[in-house]
């Protein structure tokens, strides 16, 4: 566990998280939201939970992302706030 | 103290990431913001979990790297436990992630139904129309 990439990756998911529910357009929020997962991912491997990285990165990044997307597909795009 | 503070900064981290995930969940009127609110929500709390399982000082993954013979034969292989780092809550948060991803599955069908049914997925508006038609 190396402590500088431990609080780049930190700042980083929390930088993901906010600008995840400030954007206006809810495909880049959907679209952040995958890169926080992401970035989860690699701060799991950086924990040494590796299987839950693996699982992160597949179930939540990639099929999160998808079913999101789909969503926003079949609604509006646009949001108020 | 202030050391004391910075030294634990993980704790720190968690705490602010679950409160950016409770105001999106309180605060944000539109409904797919409050779904991310709520995944950002459930993130924090697994990694705060894994993270009390990491150990300081040289632990590794926890895949058995000795002799897998030895392990079960008459040998009877010791296994120190300092050294690896602690299965247990990666295990728990495992099946976490997978009842988080179903819950959002169900939670996305629930509002293209109100989509359809309401034609906008704002909370104020919705609220607006229930009261105007009285249902």
């Amino acid at each position: 566990m190396i402590w500088q990439l431990d609080i780049i990756l930190c700042i980083f998911v929390v930088i993901c998280a906010i600008a995840a529910i400030t954007v206006k357009d809810l495909l880049a929020a959907v679209i952040i939201l995958g890169a926080y997962s992401f970035f989860m991912c690699i701060l799991w491997t950086e924990m040494g939970a590796v299987d839950v990285a693996f699982t992160e990165a597949s179930v939540g990044a990639g099929v999160g992302t998808v079913l999101f997307i789909a969503a926003v597909n079949k609604t509006k795009r646009r949001s108020k706030d | 103290m202030l050391e004391y503070i910075i030294s634990k900064y993980n704790f720190w981290v968690y705490i602010i990431l679950l409160l950016i995930g409770l105001y999106a969940m309180l605060g944000k009127k539109n409904l797919v913001k409050k779904l991310i609110g709520m995944n950002i929500f459930q993130s924090a709390v697994i990694l705060f979990y894994v993270s009390i399982g990491v150990k300081k000082g040289g632990a590794t993954v926890p895949i058995f790297m000795g002799d897998a013979h030895a392990a079960h034969g008459h040998g009877q292989a010791i296994i120190d436990v300092a050294s690896y780092i602690n299965p247990l809550p990666h295990v728990l948060m495992l099946t976490a992630i997978v009842v988080s991803i179903a819950t959002t599955g169900v939670a996305l069908a629930v509002l293209i139904l109100i989509f359809r049914r309401y034609k906008t997925l704002e909370l104020d508006e919705i609220i607006k129309i229930r009261k105007d038609t009285g249902v």
